[in-house]
């Protein structure tokens, strides 16, 4: 059984995250989505708390953001929607932390 | 699998009703069915016909109406947060006197106990909020 | 009336009145409680502020829907999961929330507590146990 954990709020503007990211269980997923995806940039102090986690980003997001690949923590991967649909298909729940 | 998706937030001021868009768009277009789309909080402007967006900016509840008239969706405003905030249909209209309706196509009004029969049936239950 | 006996698990992270999410999330609880699922309940981050005690809304003009918490034993609701570290950080403490119980009709309807305060990491197993996760 695992989770998928979507955060859609940048980490510099709120807890989510941290929560998230603190609270998840070994075999869970992150995805982060929206404005969620800045806590993927490697060089952003928030992107310690994905040590340790499977997280993946949401492309399109990352794009309208101006944020390109290469910026990405290490071990972060990167999905489309379709990518997404997989996730939560092959997570047995999704929890949304607003 | 079955989906239903919860979307909490109105158009334009949240990117939550684009992302809960696409996500609906491409699972159905991975053969996944969508069981219902609900509307909670201010997620009930998604279905006022009377937005006129930019010319050259997306058209958030058009973009829904079409969707749900292409795969005979099932999109449901809550009629306690619809009533709140001024989205109404004929039924709404006559019960408490209002003298006009504004619900967008391919949406209706309907009880709370659509969204937890939503999480009864469908496989997934996927929240698009703030 | 359902099938099928889902956990459903409602969570709160948000304060009551500077949004309405708390207000509009407890109708759904409500609501949800005829559906006869597994029903719990989770309060933590901010939304250990919904149950805080002593709640008096007269001058910011809102309805004080607080004590409406206190049935949720009436509905069945008897499982509320408050986070520990989510009081801790806050300042707060069980006794500063309402004191939520639920009667047992298999116990000659004594009175029991609804409220289990559990750490973030007992939290997370909990969570991990459920079927369907409503957030708000």
């Amino acid at each position: 059984m695992s989770m998928l954990h979507l955060v859609n709020k940048s980490p510099y503007e709120n807890g989510n995250l941290n929560t998230a990211s603190s609270i998840m269980q070994s075999g869970d997923v992150l995805l982060l989505i929206e404005d969620g995806v800045y806590g993927a940039v490697k060089k952003g102090k928030a992107s310690a708390m994905l040590a340790g986690h499977t997280v993946s980003v949401l492309g399109p997001d990352l794009a309208a953001r101006g944020i390109s690949e290469d910026k990405l923590a290490d071990g972060v991967t990167v999905v489309d929607y379709a990518g997404f649909v997989d996730l939560v298909e092959k997570n047995d729940k999704v929890q949304s932390w607003l | 699998m079955k989906f239903t998706i919860q979307v909490n937030e109105g158009p334009y001021q949240h990117q939550s009703a684009d992302s809960a868009y696409f996500f609906a768009k491409a699972a159905l277009e991975k053969g996944h069915e969508i069981y219902r789309i609900f509307f909670y909080h201010d997620g009930v402007n998604n279905g006022t016909r009377l937005t006129t967006p930019p010319q050259d900016d997306r058209n958030v509840v058009a973009r829904w109406s079409e969707l749900a008239l292409e795969h005979g969706l099932d999109m449901v405003l809550c009629v306690a947060a619809a009533q709140r905030r001024g989205i109404v249909d004929d039924g709404e209209a006559q019960r408490n006197g209002k003298d006009a309706t504004n619900i967008a196509p391919g949406f209706r009004i309907s009880g709370l106990g659509q969204l937890i029969e939503g999480g009864v049936q469908s496989d997934r239950l996927v929240v698009f909020g703030d | 009336m359902a099938e099928q006996i889902k956990k459903f698990m409602y969570i709160n992270r948000k304060a009551p009145y500077g949004t309405i999410y708390a207000w509009e999330a407890l109708e759904v609880v409500l609501i949800g409680a005829a559906f006869e699922q597994d029903v719990s309940v989770t309060f933590m981050d901010d939304g250990v502020y919904q149950l805080v005690k002593g709640q008096d809304t007269s001058g910011i003009g809102m309805k004080n829907f607080s004590p409406t918490y206190a049935a949720l034993g009436d509905f069945e609701i008897t499982k509320i999961y408050v986070e520990k570290e989510s009081l801790e950080e806050r300042g707060l403490t069980l006794d500063d929330l309402q004191h939520l119980v639920w009667e047992d009709e298999d116990e000659d309807w004594a009175e029991k507590d609804s409220i289990r305060l559990v750490s973030r990491a007992e939290l997370g197993e909990v969570l991990a146990g459920q079927d369907v996760l409503f957030n708000f």
